[in-house]
């Protein structure tokens, strides 16, 4: 069993096999399932992404607050007027991403990619690959294991708890594993696939979880359109061959030491950050009545 | 390691809008129901910490009580799941605890009927997993991933070889146990967590043990 990301690659590499292989194994391992079971079991986690993918970009999504829903839908419109300035694949992922988002606020039926909250990046950004890179259903499965790999070390040695680590280690794991998994579905090396986390993973350090009236929509939404475009350009850095001086296995430790250090406030509790904006708080007072914090 | 699945990362698939608050949440009640064994006539919830700030904005106590009428995470009648129980007659009281837990998602459920009830604690640690930390006052340890067995005896020698004896008779092997006690030589608990599944033959054996006073089993 692998414990970090070092031995993930390691094992990878000498075995000379993917990454998704390597989780596929494990999972065998540790749960006494064939083959055909654990990958079915991920077939159907990816037809639930599928769906909820769909809903968001076509449907009119709404949640209960009216806080978020709809902005998957008009980015989708905005990229057929052709007018993108950060090119179509990058808008297209973002919008997958807020559209799995939005129908999550809405308690639609989603897959969690660690968490709910954050589970708009990684079928986000495989989505909109799949217009790209044109993958068998068989890779789209193993974009999965892969991306799920690097969350299994991401939670065993740090946390993907907004309440525990703030939003870095919820949207900040979830773009790391879809940067490693992206390097991987575009035929990256498992060492570029480390690299692409720990680019990505850096650039969320110390993401605050500030929900606005304690709801999973703002800025949860957009948090999730912004990890899946920092995903791709990370991926693509890694492909270039670019490294990060931080190795990977570093700089997970160091967003668990961030997340520890982070006040009870700015972690899941709606008492600070942009939960106690102004409009923040009036926002919380019109959904609930009264502010929370002046019961 | 706590997580030791795939598919405690990606997954579950779930109603929205929280893994810890939702998913978490329902699990919680789910155990807390498979414990009690049957339909209660109450439910008194606390919050505390994350859960107590903002359970109605992640849709928490829905999905607690969801998990009370033994609904699975992805199961669309959480939406509704206050009302449904109402309908059957569950009375739920829900209350915000100031109290700091060591684990900032936690829940207390007390749940029952005129015979009996059960008071559970769990803690929802990321991803929709959760662990349950208490159970009637005993300390422990329960991720609910696997079978497990919950034997209630006296705290006494042999009580622990007499129960492994019955599980190694029938092929059932243990991947975790522990023993808790409130005080010395009085009630004690035992929790294993097993790779297969005891069948009532075996429960019924071991209900027969004159140290032990009762048993429970969870499915995975």
């Amino acid at each position: 069993m692998f414990r970090n990301v070092a031995e993930l690659i390691e094992l990878a590499e000498s075995k000379k096999c993917k990454i998704a292989d390597i989780m596929i194994e494990q999972e065998m391992g540790v749960t006494g399932r064939s083959r055909d079971e654990v990958i079915s079991f991920m077939d159907r986690n990816l037809t639930v992404m599928e769906e909820a993918v769909l809903r968001g970009i076509t449907e009119d999504v709404k949640s209960h607050s009216g806080l978020t829903g709809g902005d998957g839908k008009l980015l989708q419109e905005y990229i057929k007027s052709g007018k993108s300035l950060s090119g179509d694949l990058m808008l297209d992922a973002v919008s997958k991403a807020m559209a799995t988002n939005e129908v999550n606020a809405a308690m639609g039926t989603i897959c969690a990619t660690p968490t709910a909250g954050s589970a708009g990046v990684v079928p986000g950004t495989l989505f909109a690959l799949k217009e790209k890179l044109k993958p068998e259903r068989d890779q789209m499965i193993e974009y999965l294991f892969t991306a799920g790999a690097f969350g299994f070390v991401v939670a065993n040695n740090a946390s993907i708890s907004g309440a525990a680590g703030g939003c870095q280690a919820e949207v900040g794991s979830a773009t790391g594993m879809a940067a490693a998994a992206i390097v991987e579905l575009a035929g990256g090396t498992p060492s570029q696939a480390a690299e692409a986390m720990a680019i990505a993973l850096k650039n969320m350090l110390g993401l605050v979880c500030d929900p606005v009236a304690g709801l999973v929509e703002v800025p949860c939404v957009k948090r999730n359109a912004m990890g899946a475009s920092n995903a791709i350009v990370a991926a693509d850095m890694a492909l270039a061959g670019i490294v990060s001086k931080i190795p990977c296995d570093e700089v997970i430790d160091a967003m668990y030491k961030i997340g520890q250090s982070m006040p009870s406030a700015l972690r899941e509790t709606a008492q600070g950050g942009l939960a106690a904006t102004p409009t923040g708080r009036e926002l919380e007072a019109k959904i609930f009545g009264i502010p929370l914090n002046e019961k | 390691m706590k997580y030791k699945s795939v598919f405690d990362i990606i997954g579950p698939i779930m109603i929205g809008p929280s893994s810890s608050h939702t998913a978490g949440a329902a699990r919680i009640g789910r155990v807390a129901r498979h414990l009690f064994g049957r339909k209660p006539e109450f439910a008194n919830i606390s919050f505390y910490g994350s859960f107590a700030k903002t359970y109605r904005g992640h849709g928490t106590d829905v999905a607690i009580v969801g998990g009370i009428l033994d609904y699975d995470t992805f199961d669309t009648r959480i939406v509704d799941a206050l009302t449904i129980a109402k309908q059957e007659g569950i009375k739920v009281k829900m209350t915000e605890e100031d109290a700091v837990t060591d684990h900032p998602n936690t829940a207390r459920v007390i749940i029952g009927d005129k015979d009996d009830q059960i008071e559970v604690v769990g803690i929802s640690i990321g991803g929709g997993k959760i662990e349950i930390i208490e159970l009637n006052g005993f300390s422990l340890r329960l991720s609910g991933n696997h079978p497990a067995l919950l034997i209630v005896h006296n705290d006494k020698y042999g009580a622990i070889a007499g129960v492994a004896n019955i599980l190694a008779k029938h092929e059932i092997n243990i991947g975790h146990m522990e023993v808790s006690r409130k005080e010395k030589g009085k009630e004690a608990l035992m929790v294993i967590e097993i790779d297969q599944n005891a069948d009532e033959v075996i429960i019924n054996e071991l209900s027969t043990l004159p140290i032990v006073q009762q048993v429970v089993k969870i499915h995975d």
